[in-house]
């Protein structure tokens, strides 16, 4: 096989001579460009988050994911990929479930935010945190949050009738089976394995709003 | 206390809190998000900076040069730690390449500069412009290249890991039915879903680290190692731990790198690692390459039995050892298990929920399947006509409790395995192909000491106080329960706290040996609580009976909280006496697969496992964590795989897109069934661990399902359809 | 992630003059690629201008008898219109078998055209990628190419297009609408928006600098049964390995493109009269010129055998 150093490395192409030489540069960039050198000048933003109106001053890198996290301390928000493969960060946005950490900060001027936070307390369980608890869908805890808040938008698209990839006929009105509770669930990874629970949490809170 | 004859009948036995369903007491906190994860706690030190890690770009090789200064100059940056300015640092346990320091690149992502600035975006930004010049080595990327240069492993003692009992290689000559067959499975990730992170804050030579780590008393005592300062000056704490699967057993680059760089700001420093360095800058399961050979009378009986074993690691370090369930499972009397490991220069691997059985139940589990076949038997009949009586690689060694016959009997008939047809590729739903599979599960139930200390406040409010960790395991609602029952009281008075290494060692999570264990060493103090009350209230605690708020004597009556407030500490040791048990669990798992018959496309339609474990702390987080290893044993049969390139020496796929792990689609409503037996060998409680028993079989399950479905057999995993695609029928043929 | 200065545009026009005006500059939609992108500084943008406030959300229907699809309807929005659903099933199927609820909330119809690839060397800012840095070298070719095209690749990126919403636009011969600086606007057959690597793999599509995507047209409808179907490594949630758009009319004639298996929606009109023979006519003319790896010459069976369960599908 190939081995470094001794590269042919493929029948219809090459590798760079950066890569594949004895010394290789990770950064090719040759010098610091002159609008890396200043501060971002830092952008005003203000939305609703759970109610409450927020005003920020951000730099405008600054995810709708690390607003809530590091700017406003509502930890419950989570960060596990940072790139929109997992859910965990998933927030309710006007209504609509999003990957906070796929979307800047300064997009949601006057948006309406609604975090975990803001749907149930310890004490005042939201239904779909009491059936999450009742049925153990959960184990780390990480991605349940984002499970919760997905879990929530989920049985409103229903709802609303917005179909699925496992509608046999999409022109019809879709219903909160476990297939489609699975399907629409996906975007939310569990690697602790919560799935069977979680349907069966959200089909328990689906039948009382039924 | 020392646990040193089987237990007897005790306050377990008459439980009304251990082993009822219990939800989790953390529970209002993770639904809620108010569960604090490492890199969330804003209020532990005021001032946190933001460190962002740079890996290496090269997988082995040394740092030729490294420029900083356009990173240092970039906005916002407080510091860079650079890996040439550091010798490397010391090895903590677990740890086989250095985590930092010094020119010499061991693998991939390897941790070579830390950023800190004021921002995570500036941190981020700044990184980038780190220039790093590299001299590349040539290195070994490729198991099968490396494997038959592969020297035997250290097994105990340091002798050679091979094993042998009898003649195997006269019996397998002479067996009238025989199979020999190679299977192969991937590295794979870990992926918890929170990524390691840590944030560090020094107070003199004080360090403390919040982090996401399993085994605190690790923790503490390996940073004191990498550092080079007293275990006494660190303190870790870890009280919620987004899942390890034993991927935070051990300190990695996100502690060292903030340890250092809070040194060289003078500031606390935060740091989680970014998802795509995870892979590889981190541990991971390593490839097996497995042969197995089995002989076999015609009516099934086992005569010979050998499993090899290879595996990889950095400098032919610790690898994957997939024979491990192999001597325990099926009798026959003459026998081979051998566990060989290469030098490669993939990144390190290291334990992954069941680290060695997990890999190895997918080729001896399929092995049997195939030899069940060869000889016309039904795959359950077969393994349970190699039931043995006693351990069968070590015949002068006595099972604890064995209950397998049982799970199996009692699975096929809960899953209608009667209906399954034994030619595969029968059975059709539409265009789906449907199959039927089975695998047995073996896997250990150690023990290790655990300590805690228990108060009790003037209200009569009782605290548990353990370093033991909860990394999704139930440990805290099974800790309460133990102390509500041993104390008497309901769940609601109990508090229990974790993951700080000012608490009493604990044996931590791993190796599915912490729920019996912390719960015991939890045990152990009350009972030190008791009879501490006992001696200041003049009674005799161990016959008093503790109920109810109250504690009963023959005459009289007295509230537990007249006992006033009061702190006991124990820890629970276990004797030799175990030594002549092989303590393990057992499970029968089962699987229903359907396959498109045009695509291959793989749905998994049921699973069933029936455990013996002893006895259940409680069934609700016990099933769980059964369905949990399920989920992922099928995402290792159908999907999982750390893509090797062999050229530039890393894995490829490291982020969760190209990393696939089963989703909610992936998984059918699953159904767990806990036999109801105690193993009065295992702990006072009679229990033993589950986590990683629901990972051993069902992988297996999935693929024999799959071949029962197809008539096509994949010993390459993951099976995906590329793997048997062109066994499928013709589309014209459909 | 480089800083960027951030703007919100008022009009399409002034948008694409903003962006025109500036190298560095780029339109931020839903920003669902482009963030993942630029937090690995694969994507550098200096300037941001985001069109959220243009008013392009809208489906409307066009003289044409077809619809107009503004640029910035929602993948979720767009695949739950009615009329959508029951004229054009094959591109409701294809969003929703792609990416996650979550993404198509926020994903817009233009966004979703300009995906990026999912390649790993792509991704990975050490590896050589032309595509990401031309002349580097393409790391796939001879490395881990499970995903990537088997057909239309050139020496220089065996890239494959990840989406699956352009697959259906192609067999429904899609025109993708755009406005540039000054106002002056083109249409873009479906076919000839995205672009074969060729010499160029750093370029995705036909699209210049400064070119604003405005709307995306249907033509009116042409019945048959619509079917996406999509085979991947699980069930939900990830990139294709291979996809096939179909609409098949009750006769056997019918229209095919296929998804992760090049560097475009890979459809071949000539070999669609093949359709009424079976899959297996059809497909060993489209892939005629594949050029698959070792890795991914499992494709091209796969091609096969996925029209075939289509067309079963058909007649079920």
């Amino acid at each position: 096989m190939e081995r470094c150093g001794e590269y042919d490395l493929s029948r219809r192409g090459v590798l760079a001579a950066s890569a594949a030489s004895a010394a290789i540069t990770a950064v090719p960039l040759p010098a610091l460009a002159a609008d890396q050198k200043r501060d971002p000048k830092a952008m005003p933003v203000s939305f609703e988050v759970n109610g409450n109106s927020v005003a920020l001053s951000v730099d405008p890198r600054t995810t709708l994911l690390d607003a809530l996290r590091e700017h406003l301390k509502l930890t419950g928000t989570k960060k596990g990929c940072d790139h929109g493969q997992c859910g965990a960060c998933t927030v309710l946005v006007n209504g609509a479930r999003i990957n906070s950490c796929l979307s800047l900060a300064v997009q949601h001027e006057g948006d309406k935010v609604t975090t975990i936070e803001g749907l149930g307390t310890p004490d005042q369980l939201h239904p779909m945190q009491a059936a999450f608890i009742k049925h153990d869908g959960y184990q780390c805890g990480y991605c349940t949050p984002g499970q919760i808040c997905s879990a929530i938008a989920v049985l409103a698209e229903i709802e609303a009738g917005i179909p699925s990839h496992v509608q046999a006929d999409i022109a019809s009105q879709p219903k909160p089976s476990n297939m489609e509770l699975r399907e629409r669930m996906s975007g939310n990874i569990c690697r602790c394995g919560a799935y069977s629970n979680i349907a069966e949490a959200m089909a328990e809170v689906a039948g009382a709003s039924a | 206390m020392e646990f040193n004859a089987p237990a007897g009948t005790n306050l377990f036995d008459r439980a009304k809190i251990v082993g009822h369903s219990t939800p989790r007491i953390d529970g209002p906190l993770k639904t809620t998000g108010t569960a604090p994860y490492a890199y969330e706690r804003h209020d532990v030190a005021p001032d946190q900076a933001y460190g962002y890690i740079v890996g290496s770009a090269i997988a082995k090789g040394r740092i030729v040069s490294m420029d900083v200064a356009d990173a240092r100059a970039a906005p916002g940056v407080i510091a860079v730690v650079a890996a040439p300015d550091y010798a490397p640092v010391g090895q903590g346990q677990g740890n086989i390449a250095p985590l930092f320091g010094g020119g010499e690149i061991a693998h991939y992502h390897q941790a070579i500069a830390c950023v800190v600035a004021e921002t995570f975006e500036q941190a981020r930004a700044a990184s980038s412009l780190i220039r790093t010049r590299y001299d590349r080595a040539p290195g070994m990327f490729d198991l099968a290249e490396a494997a038959p240069g592969a020297s035997l492993a250290k097994g105990r003692g340091g002798k050679p890991d091979l094993k042998t009992l009898g003649n195997f290689e006269a019996a397998f000559a002479a067996a009238p039915v025989k199979l020999d067959a190679k299977y192969t499975t991937p590295d794979e990730s870990h992926a918890m879903m929170e990524p390691h992170a840590t944030i560090a804050a020094w107070k003199g030579d004080q360090l403390t680290l919040w982090t996401s780590n399993q085994m605190i008393d690790w923790a503490k005592s390996s940073m004191a190692e990498i550092l080079g300062i007293k275990p006494e000056n660190v303190r870790v704490d870890s009280p919620f731990i987004g899942g390890g699967f034993g991927g935070k057993l051990f300190i990695r680059s996100d502690a060292v790198m903030a340890a250092l760089a809070a040194k060289a700001t003078g500031r606390p420093v935060k740091i989680a690692l970014q998802r795509p360095l995870v892979a590889n800058n981190t541990t991971h399961r390593h490839a097996t390459i497995q042969r197995l050979r089995i002989g076999a009378e015609r009516d099934g009986r086992i005569t010979a039995i050998a499993h090899e074993n290879w595996s990889g690691n950095i400098g032919g370090e610790k690898g994957e050892d997939g024979t491990l369930q192999t001597p325990k499972l099926y009798a026959g009397a003459n026998r081979l298990t051998a566990n060989y490991v290469a030098a490669l220069d993939l990144p390190e691997g290291n334990a992954m929920r069941a680290p060695g059985e997990a890999a190895g139940h997918l080729a001896l589990e399929v092995a049997m399947d195939e030899l069940a076949e060869r000889l016309g038997m039904d795959p359950i009949e077969l393994r349970i006509r190699n039931e043995p009586e006693t351990v069968p690689g070590n015949p002068g060694k006595k099972f604890s409790q064995r209950n397998l016959v049982r799970c199996l009997r009692q699975g096929a008939d809960l899953f209608g395995w009667s209906h399954r047809r034994s030619k595969p590729g029968q059975v059709r739903d539409g265009r789906w192909l449907v199959g039927m599979g089975v695998a047995a599960g073996y896997r250990g139930g150690p023990v290790q000491k655990s300590g805690a200390r228990v108060h009790m406040g003037n209200d009569g409010q009782i605290t548990v106080e353990t370093d033991m960790t909860d990394i999704g395991t139930g440990s805290y609602t099974i800790i309460a329960q133990t102390a509500a029952e041993t104390m008497g009281v309901s769940l609601d008075r109990v508090t229990v706290k974790l993951g700080d290494s000012r608490f009493p060692a604990s044996a931590g999570s791993g190796g599915q040996w912490g729920a019996a264990s912390s719960t015991a060493g939890a045990y152990a103090a009350c009972v030190s609580l008791r009879r501490a009350i006992g001696a200041k209230l003049g009674f005799d605690a161990d016959t008093a009976t503790f109920a109810e708020g109250k504690i009963h004597l023959s005459n009289r009556t007295i509230a537990l909280s007249d006992a006033g407030p009061m702190t006991a500490e124990d820890s629970i040791t276990f004797g030799e006496f175990k030594r002549d048990y092989d303590v393990g669990t057992y499970a029968a798992h089962f699987c229903e697969v359907a396959v498109e018959a045009y695509t291959g496309e793989c749905r998994v339609r049921r699973m069933l496992a029936v455990c013996d474990a002893g006895r259940i702390l409680n069934p609700l987080s016990a099933r769980s964590q059964v369905i949990g290893g399920m989920v992922m044993a099928a995402g290792a049969a159908l999907m999982e795989e750390l893509a090797v390139d062999k050229r530039f020496g890393f894995f490829v796929n490291h982020d969760l897109a190209g990393y696939e792990v089963p989703v909610h689609a992936d998984i059918p409503h699953q159904e767990v069934v806990f036999l109801d037996t105690q193993d009065p060998v295992s702990s006072p409680l009679k229990a033993k661990g589950v986590g990683e028993l629901g990972i051993c079989g069902p992988g297996a399950a999935v693929a024999n399902a799959l071949y029962n479905a197809t008539g096509v057999r994949v010993r390459n995993y993951p099976i995906t359809l590329d793997k048997y695609l062109e066994g499928l029928p013709e589309p014209e043929a459909i | 992630m480089k800083s960027f200065t951030y703007e919100r545009a008022t009009s399409p026009e002034q948008a694409a003059a903003i962006v025109a005006d500036r190298p560095g500059a780029k339109f931020l939609a839903g920003g669902t690629n482009l963030l993942d992108l630029m937090k690995l500084e694969i994507e550098t943008p200096t300037h941001l201008v985001d069109v959220q406030d243009l008013n392009l959300a809208r489906i409307d229907e066009d003289t044409n008898g077809g619809l107009r699809i503004g640029a910035l309807v929602s993948n979720t929005a767009l695949a739950a219109d009615d009329r959508v659903r029951r004229d054009y099933g094959v591109l409701t199927r294809a969003i929703v078998a792609g990416a996650s609820g979550q993404l198509r909330n926020k994903a817009t119809t233009a966004g979703n055209l300009l995906q990026r690839t999912r390649c790993p060397y792509f991704y990975d800012t050490n590896m050589p990628c032309n595509k990401r840095r031309p002349g580097s070298g393409c790391g796939a070719l001879a490395g881990y190419s499970r995903q990537l095209a088997v057909v239309g690749s050139s020496e220089q990126c065996i890239a494959t297009y990840p989406g699956d919403m352009a697959v259906a636009l192609r067999v429904l011969d899609a025109t993708v609408e755009t406005v540039k600086a000054g106002g002056k606007t083109r249409s873009i057959p479906i076919a000839e928006f995205h672009r074969l690597p060729g010499d160029e793999p750093q370029r995705d599509n036909t699209l210049e600098h400064g070119e604003l995507i405005t709307a995306v047209v249907l033509p009116k409808p042409i019945g048959g049964r619509h079917i996406y179907h999509k085979v991947r490594d699980r069930a939900s949630y990830a990139f294709a390995l291979v996809s096939v758009a179909a609409v098949i009319q009750k006769d056997g004639s019918g229209r095919v493109a296929f998804g992760g298996v090049a560097h475009k929606p890979w459809r071949v009109e000539a070999a669609e009269a093949a359709l009424h023979q079976g899959s297996s006519a059809l497909t060993s003319r489209v892939f005629a010129d594949a050029r698959p790896t070792e890795d991914n010459k499992f494709k091209i069976p796969l091609a096969k055998r996925t029209l075939a369960s289509v067309i079963a599908q058909t007649r079920a």
